[in-house]
C-alpha cells in the first residue's frame, strides 16, 4: 500500500480524534448505554485502520511497534480473565461481581426501575469493559496490520 | 458399507430426527413462555447494580460465553500472524 493524496491523509487526521474519543466513550460507557467492550474496540480499530489505509503500512510500522501490540491483546486477555479468577478469590466462583456492594469502586446500587444513569455502579462490569475494548483494539488492528504488510512485502518483491 | 459409512448414516439420521422433532414439537410464531427474560427484567439491577441488562448478561450471567468469544478473537490473531510470518529460506 503506497500514500494517498494529501487531501484524504488531512482528512483523516482531522476525523481520527473525534473516532477514538467516541469508540473509548463506548467502551467507558458500555454499562450505562448500548455498546460495550467488543463494539467501542472495533470503532477505535476501524479509526486506526483508516490512518493505515489513508497513510502506508510502511509509515505505521515506523510509528509503532506490532510487538507492543501483540502485548497490548495478551494484556487484555489476562486482564479479562485475571477479573474472573478474582471472583473467584474474592466472592466464591469464578465470574463473580465482587465489587457490587463491598468494592470500593463501582459500588453502587441503583434503585428499582428506570433511573438515572450513575457512573459509578455495575461491580467488575467496567473493568472487563476496558480489557475487552484493549483486546479488541489491539487485535483487530494487528489483523489488518499484518495483511496490509504482506501485501506491500509482495509489491516490493515484484 | 464401511464402518465409516454406517457411522455417517446414523449420526446424520440421528441428526434429521433431532431437528424435525424438535420443529414438530414447537408451534410456529407462539415462542414458548420462558422465565429467563422475567428473571432478568426483574432482577438484574438489584443483583448486579447494573442499569444496562445487554450488558449484564454478556459479562455478567454469560460471562463464559464472552470468554469464549475472547478466545476466538485471541486465536484469530495468533493463526493470521503465524500465516503472514516473515519465511527465511
Amino acid at each position: 500500500m503506497s500514500q494517498m493524496s494529501k487531501i484524504v491523509r488531512t482528512q483523516s487526521n482531522i476525523i481520527f480524534p473525534f473516532i477514538t474519543i467516541f469508540g473509548l466513550y463506548v467502551i467507558a460507557h458500555g454499562h450505562l448505554t448500548p455498546g460495550g467492550g467488543f463494539q467501542g474496540g472495533a470503532v477505535v480499530a476501524s479509526g486506526c485502520i483508516m490512518l493505515l489505509v489513508a497513510y502506508s503500512s510502511k509509515w505505521v510500522l515506523e510509528k509503532i511497534n506490532i510487538n507492543r501490540l501483540s502485548v497490548f491483546e495478551c494484556f487484555g486477555a489476562l486482564g479479562f480473565i485475571g477479573t474472573a479468577f478474582f471472583g473467584l478469590i474474592f466472592g466464591g466462583w469464578f465470574f463473580n461481581n465482587f465489587l457490587v456492594r463491598n468494592g470500593i469502586l463501582f459500588n453502587v446500587v441503583p434503585e428499582f426501575g428506570s433511573t438515572l444513569s450513575d457512573f459509578n455502579t455495575a461491580g467488575v462490569l467496567p473493568l472487563m469493559n476496558f480489557a475487552v475494548g484493549i483486546k479488541v483494539i489491539a487485535g483487530l488492528f494487528v489483523i489488518v496490520l499484518v495483511m496490509g504488510l504482506a501485501s506491500s512485502a509482495k509489491e516490493w518483491k515484484q | 458399507m464401511s464402518l465409516r459409512t454406517t457411522v455417517a448414516v446414523i449420526m446424520f439420521s440421528v441428526l434429521v430426527v433431532f431437528f424435525i422433532s424438535t420443529a414438530l414439537m414447537l408451534s410456529f410464531g407462539d415462542p414458548m413462555k420462558t422465565e429467563m427474560d422475567d428473571y432478568i427484567i426483574m432482577h438484574t439491577q438489584n443483583e448486579t447494580g447494573t442499569n444496562s441488562g445487554v450488558t449484564t448478561i454478556v459479562f455478567d450471567y454469560r460471562g463464559f460465553d464472552t470468554l469464549g468469544e475472547a478466545t476466538i478473537l485471541f486465536s484469530a490473531v495468533s493463526g493470521v500472524i503465524m500465516i503472514f510470518r516473515k519465511v527465511k529460506k
